[in-house]
């Protein structure tokens, strides 16, 4: 959902940090963050698929822990850091992950993809070391309608023994 | 290397090949990288943004619809009510091919006029300066309906009592249709063992992430009209809203951005998106659509809802003698245009039993309209309906006989040396590797080994199931089949144009489409190894009608098979007439020269002549270099069809293990195995990932997904919360393997993969959930195959 004209909307002005930028702005009160990000700031890296908080495809992160930006109000994240796969493209934090979901074919029309990556880069950051079936699991609030989950399974397998010193 | 060996092989079979290697998609790092461009990314200057208002009833006529209040909402520029717009286009569609005959369709426009057919019909479209206030205005449309009954059972739909949809058809009868071949009723008459089931197929849609987009922009002074849409098949939507909107075809470009998946759910026409491209038209402005996904589930194309009788006749040996089968489609209230609606009815007529050698076979279909979505070709169209059907049958008729399911198929598949052949369903098929499939799949599940597992857990009272399912499918359909003779604005012909720049790059335009499968990866390792170039040294360009040669797109597996051929075709002139140009230049027969890695060498030794950097160089701009004779071209267009035959076949067998809770009914999917024959591989791993992914299409079809609807035709869990689709966690590892029969029908060899593992996995899971089933005399014949469809087969519920 888009909002063009402020002058139509009931705004609030608020600050964030996106992706290490300050940016500060008013936005309808009732905007999604996702939103607020692809047409507000022209961040049109994290997409939408389902506008109520099952397919992932929106995910980012948000003070550090990752969450639905299409459940999040533009206005919730006053104050906060964001950064979505612009921000972690741009700081390397996840070329290994990038680079082995493009070597193992993790993906297909990429739609999900920003978002599995947001989700991936979680659980690499933690210090979880799940088998398959725990990776299945963690990634299971992410839709992906055309890999079938195994090619993706893999790429983060790859790079969690790598990162584990495992392999 | 001998000489002579060396002269029979093709440029495809050159040691610096490209094609049969896996190298990673270009599409891949723009991807990972947040930087891909889907529709919805596109913003154009003075865009507008689109809602829709959508009829709430499966079956209402319109009383009253006052748009005023909405008209004067903020913010909005135009709100078109249905009749306003049924005044601005050329004719509405008609749903019907020639080569279905007797096939009856209503007339369809893009938005109700007087009478709703289906919940989430469009209504009126309002345009306004954002989604958000295009919403807030639909709200204030006034809007009053007089509810109708609905015909909202497929069995019921051709009763007297049943409303009929659209009066002037007479009744609810889409389209009937019967086949065979031999003597059936003598064949079950005289057979040894009859089985006999009634399968129920639950519908289902296409859920691709991205939904459905357009963004259209028309320039009143131009009169041109460019559509930025998520669309298979750009040329075919060219084409289409020309006709509609009255505007020649070569004033309306179709630009195919990135695609976040279509599966063929947007290879059809959709009455909301002409609306937006009439609205841009009105108001000549930019306006964007894209469809959230609560519209996505009552106006995307839905599939596969199907009832199906069936027997099939054995010897008591285990000897396959004939099937019929006798099939109840349920399309929705408009035969979608231009493909149909009665097209996945007619593949499973063609194709069940289809791997088998049985000579007499009698299928029926009837197609029967309802107040619910309209239906139409989704990934494998009839195959996970007629493979699971047969395959079920082949397992039914395996247990009468006392035979294990792999060895009734190795008894009854068409022999790999018996080609070509005709299948009782009346398929020409030639080049099958049936056989080869069964040895290659038993060894890589390690088939007696599970069997041995399996009596062990059976005994600890754990119910696992072995599956095996053998299917054919129908890929890369040439133009004398359906759609062309049918008469329908389909290219079954593609098309590729490759050019050599001044800077030695080479551009490779083609008709065909990129969806993620990687096909413009493929088409570029084509075009390099049979230039001789290296692979970063050839863009490939597609999804953009003016700037690629007409053609059909991607649809039914044909984008490597049809499309890859027209890339070596038109790469191959291309690289004779470079060569003819060096030869001129060189002063050396052409035949002595060959381009190896982008430069032009010496054959036989390889020492570098001239680079194809300096051919592009003289051949653009120092043509004064070259003798006069010579007028360089560098641009070949090339285009390839299938002359006789009406599909390139493939055929595969699956394999699955699963685990069957009696208490709960869920299915644990273990493991899966597919082996399929997709001819010559051009990229190894995207051929698996196809396989892959679409196998777990399947699955999600087989095991969950279902568009639910109640009495009076609403759907009722057209949310991704209630339609469930399979994800990470209940996905097994898929184990993929090839067998390498290349089709005579091109020098390329490929065939068809995209759709082949869909086609496969509801077959082989349903045999897999029996097989556990089998020893509590339980069977499950529907899908979804839900915990509750497996407690009420072992009466439980
Ligand atoms: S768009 Fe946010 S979870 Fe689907
Ligand atoms: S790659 Fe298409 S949805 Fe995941």
């Amino acid at each position: 959902m888009s909002l063009a004209d402020d002058s139509l909307e009931e705004t609030m002005a608020v600050t964030m940090t996106v992706n290490g930028e300050r940016v500060s702005r008013a936005v309808p009160v009732r905007q999604n963050l996702i939103d607020f990000l692809r047409t507000g700031l022209g961040l049109t890296g994290s997409h939408i698929g389902c506008e109520h908080g099952i397919c992932g495809a929106c995910s980012l992160r948000l003070d550090g822990a990752v969450v639905r930006g299409c459940l999040t109000l533009a206005v919730q994240a006053d104050g906060a850091e964001v950064v979505t796969i612009e921000g972690l493209t741009a700081s390397g934090e996840a070329a290994d992950l990038q680079a082995a979901f493009v070597e193992r074919n993790a993906l297909q029309c990429g739609y999900c993809t920003p978002g599995m990556l947001m989700t991936a880069a979680e659980l690499l950051a933690s210090d979880a070391t799940p088998d398959r079936d725990g990776i299945r699991e963690f990634m299971s609030g992410n839709f992906c309608r055309c890999t079938g989950y195994q090619a993706i399974v893999d790429a983060i397998e790859t790079v969690l023994r790598k990162r584990r010193r495992l392999a | 290397m001998t000489a002579e060996i060396k002269a029979k092989l093709t440029p495809l079979d050159r040691p610096n090949t490209y094609v049969g290697r896996t190298v990673s998609r270009q599409g891949a790092r723009k991807a990972v990288a947040g930087a891909g461009q889907y529709t919805d990314d596109i913003s154009l200057p003075r865009m507008l943004h689109a809602a829709f208002v959508r009829s709430p009833y499966a079956h209402a006529r319109l009383t009253k619809l006052d748009v005023n209040a909405a008209k004067t909402a903020p913010g909005v520029a135009l709100v078109m009510t249905g009749k306003e717009l049924a005044e601005r286009i050329t004719a509405p569609w008609l749903g019907t091919l020639t080569c279905f005959p007797g096939m009856k369709a209503a007339p369809q426009y893009p938005m109700v006029i007087e009478r709703a057919c289906w919940q989430g019909e469009p209504v009126a479209i309002v345009v306004a300066q954002s989604r958000a206030l295009a919403e807030d205005a639909a709200e204030l449309v006034e809007i009053e309906w007089q509810e109708l009954p609905a015909a909202a059972d497929k069995e019921t739909a051709l009763d007297r009592t049943t409303p009929v949809i659209h009066p002037d058809l007479g009744d609810n009868l889409a389209f009937e249709k019967t086949i065979g071949s031999g003597d059936v009723d003598a064949a079950f008459k005289a057979a040894d063992i009859v089985v006999e089931e009634t399968f129920r197929f639950g519908r289902h849609t296409a859920v691709s992430l991205e939904s459905r987009a357009i963004l259209a922009d028309y320039n009143k002074p131009a009169e041109r009209l460019i559509l930025y849409t998520s669309s298979q098949a750009p040329h075919m939507i060219q084409t289409i809203y020309a006709r509609m909107l009255g505007i020649p075809d070569h004033n309306v470009r179709i630009v195919a951005p990135d695609v976040g998946g279509s599966f063929g759910m947007k290879i059809h026409s959709y009455g909301d998106e002409v609306a937006t491209a009439a609205a841009s038209m009105a108001l000549g402005r930019p306006v964007k659509f894209i469809a959230d996904r609560l519209e996505s589930f009552v106006s995307d194309i839905h599939a596969r809802e199907n009832l199906i009788k069936a027997r099939l006749a054995v010897s008591r040996a285990g000897d396959i003698e004939a099937i019929e089968i006798d099939v109840l489609s349920g399309a929705g209230a408009y035969s979608q245009y231009p493909r149909t609606s009665v097209f996945e009815a007619n593949q499973v007529l063609t194709i069940t039993g289809g791997p088998y050698r049985h000579k007499h076979y009698r299928a029926k279909a009837t197609v029967v309209y309802m107040n619910k979505v309209p239906t139409s070709q989704y990934r494998a169209v009839g195959h996970p309906i007629g493979n699971s059907v047969g395959e079920s049958l082949v397992d039914m008729a395996a247990a009468a006989c006392g035979l294990d399911p792999l060895e009734i198929r190795r008894r009854n598949v068409m022999p790999d040396d018996g080609y070509p052949a005709v299948t009782a369903g009346g398929i020409k098929v030639k080049e099958l590797s049936h056989q080869k499939c069964l040895a290659a799949l038993e060894r890589r599940m390690n088939y007696a080994a599970l069997r041995a597992e399996q009596a062990i857990l059976r005994k600890q009272g754990i119910y696992r199931g072995i599956g095996i399912a053998a299917f054919i499918k129908g890929t890369a359909p040439g133009p004398n089949g359906y759609y062309g003779i049918g008469g329908a604005p389909i290219s079954l012909q593609d098309a590729c144009t490759i050019r050599l720049d001044p800077g030695g790059g080479i551009i490779c335009a083609v008709g065909v489409t990129e969806q993620g499968q990687g096909v413009n990866t493929v088409m570029g390792q084509i075009a390099a190894t049979t230039l001789g170039v290296p692979l970063d040294q050839v863009r490939v360009i597609s999804g953009d009608t003016d700037a690629t040669p007409f053609g059909g797109g991607t649809y039914a597996s044909r984008a490597t098979a049809i499309g890859g051929e027209a890339v070596l075709k038109a790469a191959g002139e291309l690289r004779a007439e470079i060569l003819s140009i060096a030869g001129a230049l060189l002063q050396a027969p052409a035949g002595s020269l060959d381009i190896v890695d982008g430069h032009i060498v010496d054959a036989g030794t390889d020492r570098r002549r001239i680079s194809l950097k300096e051919i592009g160089r003289i051949g653009h701009f120092q043509l004064h270099e070259l003798p006069n004779s010579v007028q360089p071209r560098l641009s070949v267009t090339h285009r390839f069809r299938l002359l006789d035959d009406l599909y390139i076949l493939t055929n595969g067998v699956s394999g699955a293990t699963v685990d069957v809770d009696t208490d709960t009914g869920f299915i644990t999917l273990r493991k899966a195995w597919v082996v399929e024959d997709c001819g010559r591989i051009v990229n190894p791993l995207l051929a698996d990932e196809q396989v892959r992914g679409g196998f777990v299409q399947g699955l999600g079809g087989a095991l969950y997904e279902h568009c639910i609807y109640d009495d009076a035709a609403q759907l009722v869990n057209g949310t991704l919360a209630d339609y469930l689709t399979p994800m990470a966690g209940e996905m097994p590892d898929i184990d993929v393997a090839h067998i390498h029969t290349p089709t005579s029908v091109s020098e390329l060899g490929a065939k068809g993969v995209g759709e082949s593992g869909t086609a496969s996995a509801p077959a082989v899971v349903m045999n897999a959930v029996n097989d556990a089933l089998r020893p509590l005399g339980a069977r499950v014949t529907e899908q979804p195959m839900t915990p509750e469809v497996v407690l009420r087969a072992l009466g439980k519920i």
